[in-house]
């Protein structure tokens, strides 16, 4: 989303990012001010136009003088900033990340109607996932199919969250939740009923844009066949925040 | 010197050049085997087309089902394995490999992440065998036990039983992947497959 005009109050700072020297607003986030600069940071939660989660770690930058790392999608930059978007370190865990996402539920891409169009996918190739060192859960996840236009499967949800943030409140409708905890987490629409009852659901569908994998799709989509548009989201999002 | 066509190949990888066209050259001795995957693997490694006729000149290729040789020969230099370990069979094959090659190649999803093989692994294996051989079969169910080697109870990826060199992920890998990391075998580098391939390519 291109920037909202400079408000006269907001200032203007100086930073590095790889040893690139640029300025930024103030209450810019460093992901931002590195999408702005084609400087690539793989993100899974973070989405333009919805809220901040912080959840999925891809994003994490080191900051010298720092001890810890700071996810680049929740961090403001800051006058005299010295970002580091791409060490070893980083190269590492965030491979590692990966490897974990797919080790936790049932990713068989081969046969995913988001095949050749997931991020996640994407992401594995691009962080040179090419196995997995970790053993796979092979836990069982459940599938929803009662929606009429829409299908949920848990075994390819990563938690991202992005379909809870879109619907509440780029939709207003709050269908979707988050139950349980840890593995046993689980997305869900109203209190845990099924998707095709819903007295909520509008069935607009931007849920289904925004995920990432294969967890939300069409009905009547088969392996491959799911492709997403997310142009809706700055656009709305930029109305909503206009109001 | 001779170079080989590279045209066709996404990175850029290219063959070294030849010795000569009857020169001495040591040939990269390759043994190839599918264990639990449907020979898709094998079939894109075919679809190297004529590019096979530049790649025997500086393999040789000992075992496989491609060619006759009913032994697996003591010393290899590269292994390729297509498909995961699901049965005892499977895992004696990936051992022997592993014993037996310098380089083991884990091909094509089946064998580097378990892919559809391993869709049965979330249920005990005494439903999966029920589900196929008793539940849908109405004249003398019964498991087959004769001349099948035994299930594993769980399908493994080959590199979670043997040590793997070389991961090639896709479904099935595209020729052009396969074309790459043998040229880069052959050529004494690493080959790096996530630059031509992916899960599910
Ligand atoms: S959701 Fe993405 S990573 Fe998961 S199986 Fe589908 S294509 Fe693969
Ligand atoms: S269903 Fe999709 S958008 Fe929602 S949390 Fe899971 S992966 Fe994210």
């Amino acid at each position: 989303m291109p920037p909202p005009p400079t408000p006269a109050n907001v200032r203007v700072v100086t930073l590095t990012i790889d040893g690139q020297d640029l300025s930024a607003r103030a209450d810019e986030t460093i992901i931002e001010v590195c999408r702005e600069n084609q400087i690539p940071i793989p993100s899974l939660c973070y989405l333009d136009g919805l809220s901040i989660w912080g959840a999925c770690r891809l994003c994490l930058v080191e900051i010298a003088g720092q001890g810890r790392l700071f996810a680049a999608c929740a961090t403001q930059v800051a006058e005299g900033m010295q970002v580091l978007t791409n060490t070893e370190r980083l190269r590492r865990y965030r491979r590692t990340i990966v490897e974990l996402l797919f080790a936790e539920r049932s990713h068989i891409c081969s046969v995913c109607v988001s095949n050749g169009h997931c991020e996640l996918q994407h992401l594995a190739q691009t962080c040179g996932v090419d196995h997995v060192r970790v053993p796979y859960r092979q836990a069982r996840y459940q599938m929803d199919s009662s929606h009429e236009l829409f299908r949920l499967d848990h075994n390819r949800c990563i938690l991202c969250t992005r379909c809870v943030r879109v619907c509440d409140e780029i939709e207003g409708a709050h269908t979707w939740d988050l139950m349980g905890r840890g593995s046993d987490c689980l997305v869900i629409t109203d209190l845990a009923q099924p998707w095709g009852d819903s007295e909520t659901c509008t069935g607009c569908g931007k849920c289904v844009q925004v995920c990432p994998t294969g967890a939300l799709v069409k009905q009547g989509t088969s392996a491959g066949e799911m492709v997403k548009d997310q142009h809706f989201l700055p656009i709305l999002a930029r109305r909503r925040q206009a109001r | 010197m001779n170079r080989l066509s590279v045209a066709t190949v996404v990175a850029p990888a290219s063959l070294p050049p030849m010795a000569g066209e009857t020169g001495s050259m040591n040939k990269l001795s390759v043994a190839t085997a599918w264990l639990d995957g449907c020979s898709g693997c094998h079939m894109s490694f075919l679809d190297l087309d004529e590019r096979l006729v530049d790649l025997v000149r500086y393999l040789d290729i000992l075992y496989s089902p491609l060619v006759d040789a009913k032994h697996l020969p003591e010393r290899v230099d590269v292994g390729i394995l297509e498909g995961s370990v699901s049965n005892a069979d499977d895992l004696r094959q990936a051992q022997a490999f592993r014993d037996r090659c310098r380089i083991l190649i884990s091909l094509g999803d089946c064998a580097v992440n378990g892919n559809v093989p391993s869709m049965r692994n979330p249920y005990p294996l005494a439903a999966v065998l029920d589900r196929a051989y008793r539940e849908n079969v109405t004249l003398q169910p019964q498991v087959p036990r004769v001349g099948v080697p035994a299930l594993l109870p769980r399908v493994r990826p080959l590199h979670e039983v043997v040590a793997v060199d070389v991961f090639v992920p896709g479904c099935p890998p595209p020729a052009d992947a396969i074309f790459y990391v043998l040229s880069e075998l052959i050529a004494g580098r690493t080959p790096d497959s996530t630059q031509v391939t992916r899960f599910g390519a």
